[in-house]
């Protein structure tokens, strides 16, 4: 039987994300890839797994899944209320659930994208390099009630259950950003006023970009106003043209004409996609060797991650439960594998 | 700029995030900068480098992606100023090998900005038209969505600005223009230039052997046609060519 996720109910806008396809810039597609990569590391990591997985990834409210064979899952990113059945599970750790069974994932309790990652990861056919969906470029699809989705196996389904510290990040605080190309053509009085300035989310943010919203006047792009439409980085600050910044996500434009002041870096744009309503941003201009200094593989993420994942200690009430999940695990362990 | 030498173009080397170096040639477009632009992504595209893991060209400048994991950014920039020194003094744009001949219907429903970009130009709608037909457009760019294309660059008079305040939607097909410039909507999207007119055409159509459509440096020619013989070429009925025909020019 080949292991299944079947989609029972989906949210709005429900995605399977990994890292996206990084060398298709002369073509025009944006990487793409999960908006909380740090999510998808804490994934793995909890899942003790090598590479970033392709997982769900979940805006702002989850869904109700079944599976078709016992699967070790991960959840992580903005914590969503999850029952499997009736039962409570906790946010940040692994899960088996089981053929029967019943996951429910609800809103967001804060941050915006949650993800759902199981032990074997997603196996649907890669497009391009990538399971990534790429909703501006017309890959992949929002996932709808119906849908079942091809799983790995799981390498080691009898694996203790986990939990992960997560890394802060759902309510704001201070964003580093490295100069770009087009930083040095801002008014040096109008760059220091971004950077004293403090921000919140606004409504109009998506996978492509957060606006960000603050009581002052419109930023004036300078120099910077007029310029052939160029290369973008993921993490650019840009500023439309009536002076309002917006943060570049994994899904934005290659090439534009609008200037950007700054581009985030990689460690702290998950800080950015997971800004709740509510959080608050300040910028700090890095210098370009510290941003080059602060850079980290995916292997160092993972690794940097699996740091914070500790064994979950149980409470004595859940024994029997425990008890279930191992007499399920030799079953797993005992399966054919020829059925992959 | 970084001390251009006599016989290479003026140039800037410049971060672009973690992972990529970008080369300016201008901040404006102009035809030597551009020309430029594709002279050095020949450049360092035929010299290989394991370093460099993406070449792309734009308008004024090319991009170089490297793992930063791997390579360290200074050897990217002793990469860059090595075959700016092989540029060689200004020239034009290389030939085009090809030439696309695209059919669009202009103003109305299906360029509903037309009057007012033609107006910007100081031209009637149907001068515009016209001067459009007649330019000898070139793939100047590929970005912003997946396959778009960036065409130009059209006469002076087109140098329009973007708009300060974005178009909220232009459909799948839509063309657009500023700065001296046409841009494809391959998707619907936001904006913030004018949709002067339509196509059936998509530049990047996921489920083709040829998936991205064109490239940097194709000749492109305009064929007017009308709203009703734009319905016979949707792209669903022309595998997203929308009668558009490829001319090999060599």
């Amino acid at each position: 039987m080949t292991p299944t996720l079947q989609i029972l109910r989906a949210g709005p806008q429900m995605t399977v994300q990994d890292l996206g396809r990084p060398a298709l810039t002369a073509r025009g597609l944006a990487t793409g890839g999960a908006a909380d990569r740090t999510a998808l590391a804490e994934a793995a990591a909890l899942l003790n797994l090598a590479h970033f997985p392709a997982a769900i990834e979940m805006a702002g409210m989850g869904g109700e899944f079944a599976v078709t064979l016992p699967t070790r899952i991960a959840l992580t990113g903005a914590p969503m209320r999850a029952k499997v059945d009736a039962k409570e599970i906790g946010w940040n750790q692994t899960h088996l659930i089981l053929p029967g069974q019943r996951l429910s994932i609800g809103g967001a309790l804060s941050g915006v994208y949650g993800y759902l990652a199981t032990a074997g990861g997603i196996a649907t056919e890669p497009v391009l390099g990538s399971r990534s969906t790429h909703l501006v470029g017309n890959i992949g699809q929002i996932l709808a009630a119906g849908d079942g989705l091809i799983l790995g196996p799981d390498p080691t389904p009898n694996a203790p259950t986990v939990r992960i510290t997560p890394e802060p990040r759902f309510s704001g605080g201070a964003v580093r950003m490295m100069p770009g190309p087009q930083t040095g053509l801002f008014e040096k009085a109008e760059l220091a006023r971004f950077l004293a300035s403090e921000f919140a989310r606004g409504a109009a943010s998506n996978r492509q970009g957060v606006r960000l919203e603050h009581g002052g006047a419109p930023f004036q792009a300078g120099e910077a106003a007029g310029l052939a439409s160029d290369f973008i980085a993921v993490g650019d600050v840009q500023m439309t043209g009536d002076g309002v910044p917006y943060v570049l996500l994994s899904e934005c434009q290659t090439m534009g004409g609008y200037p950007r002041i700054g581009t985030v870096i990689g460690a702290d744009l998950s800080r950015i996609a997971q800004l709740s309503l509510g959080g608050r941003v300040r910028f700090t201009l890095i210098s370009v060797e510290e941003a080059d200094r602060l850079y980290r593989s995916p292997a160092q993420m993972i690794a940097e991650a699996k740091s914070r994942v500790a064994p979950l200690v149980r409470d004595p009430s859940e024994i029997s439960d425990l008890l279930g999940y191992q007499l399920i695990g030799g079953v797993v362990s005992g399966r054919d594998e020829e059925e992959y | 700029m970084t001390g251009p030498k006599a016989q290479t173009p003026a140039h800037e080397i410049l971060p672009l995030g973690q992972d990529c170096v970008l080369v300016r040639f201008a901040r404006k477009p102009d035809l030597s900068a551009l020309s430029a632009a594709q002279r050095f992504r020949a450049v360092i595209a035929g010299q290989q480098h394991s370093e460099i893991t993406e070449v792309a060209p734009s308008l004024a400048s090319v991009l170089l992606r490297f793992d930063p994991g791997a390579t360290p950014r200074a050897r990217i920039e002793v990469i860059v100023q090595k075959a700016l020194a092989e540029l060689g003094p200004d020239a034009d744009l290389p030939a085009p090998t090809r030439r696309w001949h695209l059919p669009v219907a202009f103003g109305a429903d299906a360029g509903p900005q037309l009057a007012e970009a033609a107006a910007l130009a100081g031209l009637t709608q149907e001068a515009a038209v016209r001067q459009m037909v007649e330019a000898d457009l070139r793939v100047l760019a590929i970005g912003f969505a997946p396959g778009q294309p960036y065409i130009g660059l059209l006469p002076d008079n087109w140098n329009l600005p973007r708009l300060s305040q974005l178009t909220p939607k232009v459909p799948a097909g839509a063309l657009v223009v500023a700065v001296r410039q046409l841009v494809l909507f391959c998707n619907g999207s936001t904006t913030g230039w004018r949709q002067i007119g339509q196509t059936g055409f998509r530049p990047f159509w996921p489920h083709s052997s040829t998936p991205f459509r064109l490239e940097v440096g194709d000749a492109i020619r305009i064929e007017h046609v009308s709203q009703m013989d734009l319905a016979a070429l949707a792209p669903e009925r022309t595998e997203g060519l929308g009668g558009a025909w490829l001319e090999k020019t060599r």
